[in-house]
């Protein structure tokens, strides 16, 4: 029988070897030019080298399994179109690829761009990188970072490592409610990251060329625990910070790609736009549709997403030998 | 790989492609674009799909050599292949019978128009074509568009072809002249501004299509932002068309100066070289 998943994150990866265990036939279909998720196009090569990644994709061609890149599913196939070419279950693995913004003024100046932009730029299409892509980046002498999680730790240390002279990290909590790993946020100290905290931009300044040269930085206080149980930031009335930024990289998180929600037909989503599926079972209000990671959980992890693959595998597996 | 099937220049600067590409031949509609790599070092760039045959298995693009990767692929030949073409990206282009349709356009943007026109046609309207451009040698598309229109005009700023004059007089002598319902115009940033502002005067609906800078084209990077009425709009996934009379144009130009510096650093390499 042949299964096919959509993306080529961890979460699919996940599946796919389960499957090919299994004894299924896997496709696995992938928007980008490159397999992996955002083990290729986010995480910097300093932390997870390609060629890590490039191993365990190889392992998996090994097994049978076959990558499609340059297909987007909902776009350049139909599900209809999947079950024509013969697949029995879809793993939906496609990700929280979309990148938020704060809506503050300012935020569409040259020189402000998501955390998902600048990464991939570097890490998924090489440039700045000395070797002869055609893609550039920006490069900033002050560069600031807005956020607290292990993207904007990444984001921080790839600036240092692009030449950058100061990099700021600014966070609207404190150092204690930092998102990150522990382990992330020291390595980022080490490396002469300035960890602004307490601090929220509220606007950026142009020079007179249409690029961004200062943030406007709102003080801010800890307040009582919110919903997620951390302190809330409150804003200091009337307090604010100007410092200098001709790269501003926005590192707030990600929203679950919406391109799968809305070409399924069929299935619950989520007012946050996730993909409903059974806690055990991965399945989703579409029985041949299965989903994991961050598709599901919104921002996650990497463990978690490959958690999710294998369940669903396990789940799928069972649910196919049923029918058949 | 994507092999290329047929390949004809349409002027110095702007050839035509057929590409095998089978699944997107399918799928695409007026409107629709790619994001084309053109090796493994290559950037990603957006080109509109100009039209397709699906028996065949292919899509048409038509490229205009404005900078580095697109000079480089207008050097390709048939046989040659594309590292990656991924699409049909974007909203396709809503064709309905509105009556009369001004459709108009210049430089980069003339190619991403004639799908646009011929479906336009197809779906009953009455179609005008404005073309523009700076001479005579840099009209494209011309026989194309009259094949598939009910009039065409042509504008340039030297008066060595058609009416000497900017896109907008030919577009205000035709509002004058007969009541047109609705107005679509692609082409550079300043020239979309100017046929916005015209048409607004005369509250004729219009419909821009944004030519922004890209990166992946799926709506994960924000690299293609825009403000729409007030709000941030990711043209690869909210457009590329937008109302014309609700976007901001001149932060469009600025943000399309981005990376000014590198591609004529890259273009001069490739003059070089
Ligand atoms: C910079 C950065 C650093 C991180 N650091 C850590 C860390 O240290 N530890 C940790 O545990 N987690 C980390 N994470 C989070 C972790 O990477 C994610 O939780 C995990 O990658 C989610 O995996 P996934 O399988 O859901 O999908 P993703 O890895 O998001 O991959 C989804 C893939 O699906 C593709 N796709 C989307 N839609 C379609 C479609 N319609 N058709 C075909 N393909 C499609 C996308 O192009 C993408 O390649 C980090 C994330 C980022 C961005
Ligand atoms: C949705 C969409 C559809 C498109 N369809 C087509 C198409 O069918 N055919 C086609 O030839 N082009 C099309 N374009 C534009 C095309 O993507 C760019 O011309 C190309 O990316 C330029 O790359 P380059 O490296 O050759 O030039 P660059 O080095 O990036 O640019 C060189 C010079 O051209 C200017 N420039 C760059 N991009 C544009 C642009 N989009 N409009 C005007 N000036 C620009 C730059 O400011 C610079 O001065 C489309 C763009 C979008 C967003
Ligand atoms: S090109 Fe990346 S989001 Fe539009």
């Amino acid at each position: 029988m042949k299964v096919c998943a959509v993306g080529s994150g961890p979460s699919s990866l996940a599946f796919a070897a389960d499957m090919a265990k299994f004894g299924y036939e896997v496709t696995v279909f992938e928007a980008l030019h490159d397999i992996g998720g955002v083990l290729k196009y986010g995480i910097p090569e300093f932390r997870l080298p390609n060629s890590v990644v490039e191993a365990e994709i190889n392992t998996l061609r090994d097994m049978g399994v076959n990558f499609v890149p340059d297909v987007i599913v909902g776009k350049t196939i139909s599900y209809d179109q999947i079950h024509s070419m013969g697949f029995d279950g879809i793993f939906v693995g496609s990700g929280a690829g979309l990148p938020r913004f704060m809506n503050i003024p300012g935020e569409n100046l040259i020189g402000v761009m998501s955390s998902n932009e600048y990464l991939t730029r570097i890490n998924l299409m090489g440039a700045g990188r000395g070797q002869g892509y055609d893609t550039p980046v920006l490069k900033g002498k002050n560069v600031v970072v807005c956020g607290g999680g292990n993207t904007a730790m990444d984001s921080a240390r790839t600036a240092k490592r692009m030449g950058a002279e100061t990099v700021t990290l600014v966070y609207r909590r404190s150092v204690n409610e930092l998102p990150a790993r522990a382990e992330e946020v020291h390595h980022a100290m080490e490396e002469g990251i300035d960890f602004h905290v307490l601090h929220n931009p509220i606007e950026y300044i142009a020079d007179e060329n249409g690029r961004v040269k200062e943030a406007i930085l709102q003080v801010m206080e800890l307040g009582e625990p919110d919903a997620s149980g951390r302190r809330s930031p409150v804003p200091v009335e009337g307090k604010t910070e100007t410092i200098p930024a001709d790269l501003v990289i926005v590192a707030i998180g990600v929203s679950p790609n919406p391109i799968i929600p809305s070409a399924f037909k069929g299935l619950e989503i989520s007012r946050r736009g996730t993909i409903v599926v059974g806690e055990e079972t991965m399945q989703s209000a579409v029985s041949d549709v299965f989903a994991g990671g961050d598709i599901v959980r919104g921002g996650a992890t990497v463990i978690l997403a490959m958690g999710d693959g294998r369940r669903a595998a396990a789940s799928m597996n069972e649910y196919l030998s049923k029918k058949s | 790989m994507f092999k290329i099937v047929s390949k004809k220049m349409f002027s110095e600067k702007v050839a035509c492609f057929e590409v095998e590409a089978p699944l997107i031949a399918q799928s695409r509609k007026a409107g629709h674009f790619v994001i084309v790599r053109l090796d493994e070092k290559g950037e990603r760039i957006p080109l509109t799909i100009a039209d397709a045959d699906v028996e065949k298995g292919t899509i048409t693009l038509v490229v205009q050599a404005v900078g580095a990767s697109s000079t480089r692929i207008n050097a390709l030949n048939v046989g040659d292949c594309l590292a990656d073409v991924v699409g049909p990206l974007g909203h396709a282009t809503d064709i309905r019978k509105y009556g009369t349709v001004i459709c108009c356009g210049g430089g980069v943007g003339v190619a991403p128009l004639l799908p646009i026109v011929k479906a336009m046609h197809e779906a009953g309207n009455k179609v005008i074509v404005v073309l523009a451009a700076r001479t005579k040698d840099l009209i494209i598309l011309e026989d194309e568009m009259r094949a598939n229109s009910d009039e065409v005009l042509i504008m340039t700023d030297d008066g060595s072809y058609g009416q000497k004059g900017v896109i907008t007089v030919g577009v205000e002598q035709v509002i004058l002249r007969e009541h047109v319902d609705k107005c679509v115009c692609i082409g550079p940033t300043i020239m979309m501004k100017f046929v916005a502002l015209l048409t607004k005067k005369y509250d004729v609906p219009t419909i821009v299509s944004l030519n922004t800078i890209m990166v992946d084209g799926t709506g994960m990077c924000g690299a293609c932002r825009v403000t729409v009425g007030g709000k941030t709009k990711f043209v690869c996934v909210d457009g590329p068309e937008f109302d014309a009379a609700e976007v901001n144009f001149d932060e469009m130009m600025s943000r399309m100066r981005a990376y000014r510096a590198e591609e004529t650093e890259a273009m001069n390499k490739i003059n070089i070289g």
